[in-house]
């Protein structure tokens, strides 16, 4: 096996880790604290990344318009608690389900209206639409390095706000026994409000950020929502570290998979097996490690309450 | 009013399968066949409702995955097909084992867990099969599969609309009659016991995992059903079947028309579809229409539609 | 000696750093009524759920009827003969009084995988399940949903469903819960008549039923049980008078 290709296949594995770990980061805190099942979470990031796409388009810049989509989706993910959400927490999960469902398809139809059915593009800033490299001989995009770092930075924001802050002990602790902090006389709406907020907001990021890298299209967001539910429920519902380090996980477990096991099938199969059979299992490794990791802990790695 | 109010539910049955019987006839009086096709996919639908109605009426488990029993039977007739299998009952009975045993798998793994984590797992491993269907490039992968020939059933020609029409018909019925048996049998009281109070089942003996993971089965091999049938209908294939938006539907429609009530879900997927194809012709941009009536139900109108054809009784 | 029914030994369990069970030991004989007495905390719940199999002990051995039981699961203990009530109501609350019992009844008859069959008209559930609603004086209220029970009536229908399932050993977490004395002395007097042909746990704060109705009393405190014997030796016990009943009186 090419170590350089492992190694830019690692790196791609991370930066897609970094990107469903934004989603997941606020995804099981919303699942934990407001014990609401949000499918919507992909909505945000699909309005994230059209929002990148016309802020860019008005502005002309990339960092204006990542300023300006962040906080709308914000805006965005509040209004949508403040309309539909809230009477849902008192709802069962079916109830949650069907009307964030709901949400989805008229997201996913009010994106084709307001921008048609064609897909957008977001232009990388030419500063960092070039390459680097790593080892001589193993180019890797600048982008895709900075998304990895702005992933981290990320994530050690949360680790401070979540470790450090009497808002983040707020939130661990309603995450794992939401009625204790009911009762401790804190204002649960506010903090569910400014929970679905910092969510909404790092989902928009995450939008906004993948945005160069795909084609901002209408339920963009449906497929990466399913990929956040695999890394929440491996990492266990409302823990932030458990979605880290999931998410990483299977970023990576998914894109090294995808790229080796056809190449590893094609050592023991021959090749007319392997060719075949390799992409199947590829594009099931991630749910079959989640299968494997359930079988041994049903709350996931790091997971409190279910 | 006291009459009427114990005959309505039986009154409302038999009504409803009286016009599903007179939709060929409509059709070929009219010279309309797109009505047989319609409602032929909606009695297919109304088989998967029904299917997921026992899990999630009777059962209390919240899958969000059933599309993926449609897709597997789809796709056991759409490959046996492409192989030159030309048995209907060989294709229909390997859809129908295709299924129950993925059903077994993932009701094993799934039911392990419970709350939201079911609903998670249910959608990520129908996911799982939809990617794997994406990536199947010898049965068509995105593109899907053609299927030559509907077939035959002894004297039944599938290629003939009118006689596939009133087979799902009797199936519908059929599986109808045999779900109002599971339900109200030893069986059908466990699940259900175990489903409003799981300690209290637990206290009396009886392991709500062994119940739930049989009616789990038995539910994806009734969807599995649903997804031959489909792909006879339509003589084609593909992931699309398996889209979780297609589980989510599944879902709309039995609580539309009335959890743990059986009949509910046929009604709930007959006016969901029809519904969908009134918004169609009014504007490309139906889903911007069909989101919010979804959260308004979920809001004002949780008891569905059979209770208030019912009478209540089952409120 | 003949071979106790039920025998605790050493069982322990922490939940973080509080031992609810801190090396419990228990003997309970065959058609005995042993109570046991002790503050709020000091584990009752928690031992009662070791026995029926809702918790793991970290520790110890929980013998049943000669078989080691300690890690069993829950329904394999409740069809092998323990039965329990719960200290809060704990009935299907979609169900009336007699399809709650003759869920019960079904349970006890062997495994549910019966699939054709209508089960509320048949005759092998419903009239063992009306017997036992008389026993617990709810004849008359069969077919009435469970939610429309009176309290007394529910607690005494918790009572009916563990009878259901023909027990030889009865836990029963406070019956008495939240009674008014009418209902109160009605259930004594129900306990009472089961008193030699079934063996009773019995938790319980009421101590006029605690002292009616035992055989042998343990006072447990903090995980522990200090004392264990006949009412009267329990009622004389410096220690227990010290640690639990000085408190009540």
């Amino acid at each position: 096996m090419d170590p350089v290709l492992l190694l830019v296949q690692a790196l791609n594995g991370l930066q897609l880790g970094v990107m469903l770990f934004l989603l997941a980061a606020g995804l099981t805190l919303v699942f934990g604290i407001m014990n609401l099942v949000n499918l919507a979470h992909g909505s945000l990031y699909m309005v994230g990344a059209y929002l990148m796409a016309a802020f860019q388009g008005w502005t002309g810049s990339f960092v204006a318009a990542l300023l300006l989509a962040v906080p709308a989706t914000l805006l965005v993910g509040v209004a949508v608690e403040l309309i539909v959400l809230r009477r849902l927490y008192d709802r069962d999960h079916l109830d949650q389900v069907l009307g964030t469902f709901g949400l989805i398809l008229f997201f996913n139809e009010l994106v084709r209206v307001i921008w048609g059915p064609a897909a957008l593009f977001v232009a990388m800033p030419s500063a960092l639409s070039g390459t680097v490299a790593l080892l001589p001989g193993a180019p890797y995009p600048v982008y895709r390095l900075v998304i990895i770092g702005a992933g981290l930075l990320v994530a050690a924001f949360l680790s401070w706000l979540v470790t450090q802050t009497r808002t983040g002990m707020l939130i661990r602790a309603g995450a794992s026994n939401p009625i204790m902090v009911a009762a401790l006389g804190v204002d649960i709406r506010l903090l569910f409000t400014l929970v679905f907020g910092l969510g909404a907001a790092l989902a928009g990021l995450a939008g906004a950020l993948a945005a160069p890298l795909l084609s901002v299209e209408s339920a963009m967001g449906d497929g990466v929502l399913i990929l956040t539910f695999v890394v929440i429920v491996i990492g266990g519902i409302g823990s932030i570290r458990g979605a880290f380090v999931a998410a990483v996980l299977v970023g990576i477990v998914d894109t090294v998979g995808r790229a080796f096991l056809p190449i590893l099938l094609r050592e023991i199969f021959n090749r007319q097996v392997a060719n075949a059979a390799g992409p199947a299992l590829a594009s099931m490794l991630i749910y079959l490690l989640m299968a494997a990791i359930l079988a041994f802990r049903p709350r996931g790695l790091f997971g409190a309450r279910g | 009013m006291r009459v009427s109010a114990i005959d309505r539910p039986r009154i409302a049955v038999f009504a409803l399968f009286g016009l599903l019987a007179l939709v060929p006839v409509y059709s070929g009086l009219f010279d309309q066949p797109f009505y047989l096709t319609l409602f032929a996919r909606v009695m297919i639908f109304a088989l998967a409702a029904v299917s997921l109605d026992l899990v999630l009426g009777f059962g209390g488990m919240v899958s969000f995955g059933h599309a993926a029993y449609l897709g597997v039977g789809a796709y056991a007739v759409g490959i046996l097909a492409y192989h030159g299998v030309d048995s209907v009952p060989i294709r229909w009975g390997v859809a129908i084992l295709a299924s129950a045993a993925v059903a077994l798998f993932i009701g094993a793994v799934s039911l392990r867990t419970s709350g939201m984590y079911f609903i998670m797992i249910t959608l990520a491993f129908a996911q799982m099969l939809f990617y794997l269907a994406v990536s199947l490039k010898a049965y068509g992968g995105d593109d899907g599969l053609p299927i030559a020939r509907r077939g035959t059933i002894g004297p039944i020609d599938l290629n003939n609309g009118t006689q596939l029409y009133y087979l799902i018909l009797i199936l519908l019925a059929a599986t109808l009659t045999l779900a109002h048996r599971v339900v109200g049998s030893r069986f059908g009281r466990a699940l259900e016991g175990a489903k409003w109070n799981e300690r209290r089942a637990i206290a009396l003996g009886i392991a709500p995992y062994r119940y739930r993971l049989v009616a789990f089965v038995i539910s994806g091999t009734v969807c599995g059903l649903a997804g031959a049938l489909l792909a006879t209908l339509t003589s084609f294939v593909s992931p699309s079947y398996m889209a979780w938006t297609r589980s989510g539907e599944v879902i709309v429609m039995v609580v539309l028309g009335g959890m743990a009530t059986l009949t509910g879900p046929i009604i709930g997927a007959v006016v969901l579809l029809v519904l969908e194809e009134i918004l169609a012709t009014l504007t490309i941009h139906w889903m911007l229409i069909l989101g919010p009536i979804l959260i308004l139900v979920v809001l004002f109108a949780r008891r569905g539609l059979w209770g208030w054809i019912a009478g209540d009784r089952h409120g | 000696m003949v071979e106790p029914l039920l025998t605790v030994a050493g069982v322990i369990k922490r939940f973080g750093g509080i031992a609810a069970s801190d090396g419990v030991d228990l003997a309970i004989a065959a058609g005995e009524c042993h109570a046991v007495i002790g503050p709020n905390g000091a584990g009752k719940t928690t031992l009662i759920a070791e026995i029926s199999g809702e918790l793991l002990p970290d520790a110890g051995r929980i013998v049943f009827d000669g078989a080691d039981i300690t890690h069993g699961p829950a329904p394999r203990r409740a069809r092998a003969g323990l039965a329990r009530s719960f200290q809060v109501t704990c009935l299907i609350p979609s169900f009336t009084a007699l399809e709650n019992a003759m869920l019960a009844i079904q349970a006890r008859q062997g495994h549910s995988f019966r699939f054709w069959r209508a089960a509320r008209a048949d005759p092998s559930l419903k009239e063992p399940a009306m017997e036992v609603l008389a026993r617990v004086g709810l004849g008359g209220r069969a077919k009435v949903p469970v939610g429309a029970l009176a309290h007394g009536e529910q607690r005494a229908l918790e009572i009916g469903l563990a009878l259901a399932l023909e027990p030889r050993l009865l836990l029963l977490d406070e019956p008495m819960a939240g009674m008014g004395p009418v209902d109160a002395a009605r259930m004594i007097e129900l306990l009472d008549g089961l008193k030699g042909s079934v063996a009773m746990l019995l938790v319980e704060h009421d101590m006029d039923a605690v002292f009616r109705l035992a055989d042998r009393i343990s006072v447990l405190v903090y995980g522990k049980v200090i004392a264990s014997g006949r009412p009267e030796e329990v009622r004389a016990d410096a220690e227990v008078k010290r640690a639990y009943l000085g408190e009540a009186a």
